[in-house]
């Protein structure tokens, strides 16, 4: 067993289960507290992309340009909140379904007309774009350790705002009796819609942290709404630390899977099977999980208390 | 009454052939998702290659439909049923991707359409699946990394590791860069494709790295080949493993990766069959009012669509126009008698073109834009693999 692989690797599920849990975390706390289906989160995550990659070439700096999105697409989340998704919460969540569903081939278009298909390829600053030697053998990429850090700063930051604060305190009298807390004197559905602005902010940051990865592309929304919607039903609906910690676990599940799978499968099968097998069943990984977890706990590894 | 309905059909039956006075052209391609971008590269040629011809085929119009195949196998069938039931067309083209390709080809060839792959050559049709209607103005998809794998043998490279998608056409890559590469294979890796494809590669890389291979052998076509080469990067494998690619950096690529900034892939190496350097006056020609109609060199995958339209014209030519007489369009697109952007080639038994292969560098040209340019010539006349397993009938 090589164990400097073994660290890389899960150095690496760590990153994508961050970056999974920022997507995760805007969609549990609207979905869990407005109790609203929001299939759109997953294009928001790619407009976020986008808008950053624009103002990267503008400002010369990807940096910057992350600071100036993180506003812009708060502010278009709390537009769409306004204009779409109020109207929708009183009726069922297959109207939801509908409805953003048709916001994503809104939102898809339009940036298809605005930016072409292209999609675009980040620049990084020269000092995030290199290596750092952890120690001895070790050298990960700069930019994966920055995801990190941020995903780590993002979840501790959630938690404090969730836990600590007269904001927080609201979120969560919100998601057990909207109804008493209207009565109350406090204004929901500006609450609401604060609440779904932050759910934007976090899937646009995620969309603005990979793209320098992966390139910000039209087809990026979909690719991580369905993993997205696994994590917080693995995690349990409206718990932020179920969210957290499923991410973490999906993350690494996949990761882990795609790097030694196959060599698992070798063991008992002849190599060309394992070859073919394992990136099959690696794909397939994360859905087996979501299976095992929905049989024995319905409600997910952590559900929320309330409600 | 009645006789003069039935003398007025007649009429029309008799007048029909008039207005039969054009070639109908289905276009099949990827004209929504990420993947639009080989789609819409591929359109614009075919657009400029109508253009140049001033819109005829001989004495016939051009009437060219395009469908979106929407990156999906079971769309692009159903594109290709439309184009050969409701449109009617007599040639059906297009196809970037083998497994659209490998769905829909046998809607076109049982209706007894013309059926010609712009870029998709998955071994089947190439093999076992081979028909007399179809042709490729492409190459088999084992060819272009077979050239590669002869190129590492020279440059004396002794293992590599290799990456491609799990999906048709990348085996094909995988099974011919291995196919002469004479060194030691110490690890491949396919990854999840199609619309939610796996773009972030750091556990294969990581995997790559440990393996200690002298070089990586990766195919990454459309938006993966950019996010693969900036990880590649990212990832510090540049000093320690050569990257070796086909259908990865490319005229879709390129202008992205110099936009960013990205000078790694500059004086990397890749292989092929064009490169909008060739020196001959028809790709001069298509090289030149591209990019001055859309501003960047064509792809591949343009030159290849705007191939396919003039092998039509030449054999739409050759039969005078009368395209009822399968049997001589057939004969005079086995011909490949028409100026291909390439250089001339002809048609194996199989209808594959038989070609050159060359290596290829990415540079900068005059005017600083990134491009490809031909330094040798690694087979020539090359007859695909497949051709043994053909039995036309």
């Amino acid at each position: 067993m090589d164990y400097t692989l073994l660290f890389i690797q899960t150095l690496n599920g760590v990153q994508l289960g961050l970056l999974l849990f920022l997507v995760a975390s805007g969609l549990t706390l609207v979905f869990g507290i407005l109790d609203f289906v929001n299939l759109a989160h997953g294009s928001i995550y790619m407009v976020g992309a986008f808008i950053c990659a624009s103002l990267t070439f503008i400002t010369g700096n990807f940096l910057i340009a992350v600071l100036i999105s993180l506003p812009i697409i708060g502010l278009v989340g709390y537009l769409i909140e306004r204009l779409v998704a109020r109207t929708l919460y009183s009726r069922n969540h297959l109207d939801h379904v509908l409805g953003t569903f048709g916001l994503i081939l809104v939102l898809d278009t339009s940036v298809h007309l605005i930016w072409g298909p292209a999609g675009f390829a980040v620049p990084l600053p020269e000092w995030l774009d290199g290596r750092v030697e952890l120690f001895e053998g070790v050298v990960v990429p700069t930019f994966r350790l920055l995801i990190i850090g941020v995903g780590l700063a993002v979840a501790a930051g959630l938690y404090w705002l969730v836990n600590f604060t007269k904001l927080g305190m609201l979120i969560r009298a919100g998601a057990s009796n909207r109804t008493m807390v209207s009565a109350l004197g406090i204004d929901i559905s500006t609450l609401f819609a604060l609440v779904f602005a932050l759910g934007a902010m976090l899937a646009g940051l995620a969309g603005m942290l990979i793209s320098p990865i992966t390139e910000a592309s039209i087809s990026m929304g979909g690719e991580i709404i369905i993993t997205a919607f696994v994590v917080i039903i693995v995690g349990g609906i409206g718990s932020m630390k179920g969210a957290f910690v499923a991410a973490i676990v999906i993350g690494l599940i996949d990761t882990l899977g795609r790097s030694f799978l196959d060599d698992l499968f070798k063991l008992f099968m002849s190599p060309q099977a394992a070859e073919t097998s394992a990136p099959a069943v690696s794909a397939m990984l994360i859905y087996i999980i979501m299976a095992v977890i929905l049989a024995f706990r319905p409600q997910g590894l952590f559900p929320p208390r309330v409600r | 009454m009645k006789r003069l309905i039935t003398a007025a059909l007649a009429a029309t039956m008799l007048t029909a052939p008039s207005f039969a006075a054009e070639v109908k052209i289905g276009f099949v391609t990827t004209l929504t998702t990420g993947a639009a971008v080989i789609g819409n590269d591929m359109q614009k040629a075919v657009d400029l290659a109508i253009e140049h011809m001033g819109g005829k085929m001989g004495d016939l119009d051009v009437n060219l439909i395009y469908a979106d195949d929407g990156f999906k196998p079971e769309t692009g069938k159903q594109a290709t049923d439309k184009l050969v039931k409701q449109d009617n067309v007599d040639f059906v083209t297009g196809f970037i991707w083998s497994h659209v390709l490998l769905a829909s080809r046998k809607s076109a060839l049982d209706a007894g359409k013309f059926l010609i792959s712009t870029n998709a050559g998955p071994s089947p049709v190439a093999g076992k699946l081979c028909h007399k209607n179809f042709f490729s103005t492409s190459w088999q998809n084992d060819q272009t990394p077979m050239a590669m794998g002869e190129v590492l043998n020279q440059k004396g490279v002794k293992s590599l590791y290799i990456m491609a998608p799990n999906y048709a056409a990348g085996k094909n890559m995988v099974a011919g860069v291995e196919r002469t590469f004479k060194g030691e294979i110490l690890g491949r890796d396919l990854t999840k494709w199609g619309a939610d494809a796996q773009l972030d590669f750091s556990a294969e890389l990581a995997k790559a790295k440990a393996s200690g291979a002298e070089g990586i052998f990766v195919f990454y076509p459309g938006k993966a080949g950019g996010a693969f080469i900036k990880q590649y990067q990212q990832a510090g494998l540049r000093d320690i493993m050569p990257l070796y690619t086909v259908f990865t950096v490319d005229g879709l690529s390129l202008p992205k990766l110099q936009a960013a900034n990205f000078e790694a892939v500059l004086g990397s190496e890749t292989t092929g069959h064009w490169a909008p350097s060739m020196d001959n006056p028809q790709n001069k020609r298509f090289v030149a009012d591209f990019k001055a109609k859309h501003g960047t060199y064509p792809s591949n995958y343009a030159a290849q669509s705007y191939d396919a339209m003039f092998l039509i014209k030449s054999a739409v030519e050759a039969v005078g126009g009368d395209l009822s007489d399968m049997d001589a369009v057939r004969a005079a697109l086995h011909a490949a008698n028409y100026d291909s952007v390439r250089g001339a080639y002809t048609y194996g038994a199989n209808n594959m073109p038989v070609q050159n292969f060359y290596l290829l560098e990415i540079v900068k040209d005059a005017d600083g834009i990134w491009t490809k340019k031909v330094t040798a010539t690694v087979f020539e006349n090359h007859v695909d693999t497949y051709a043994a397993d053909c039995s036309m009938n």
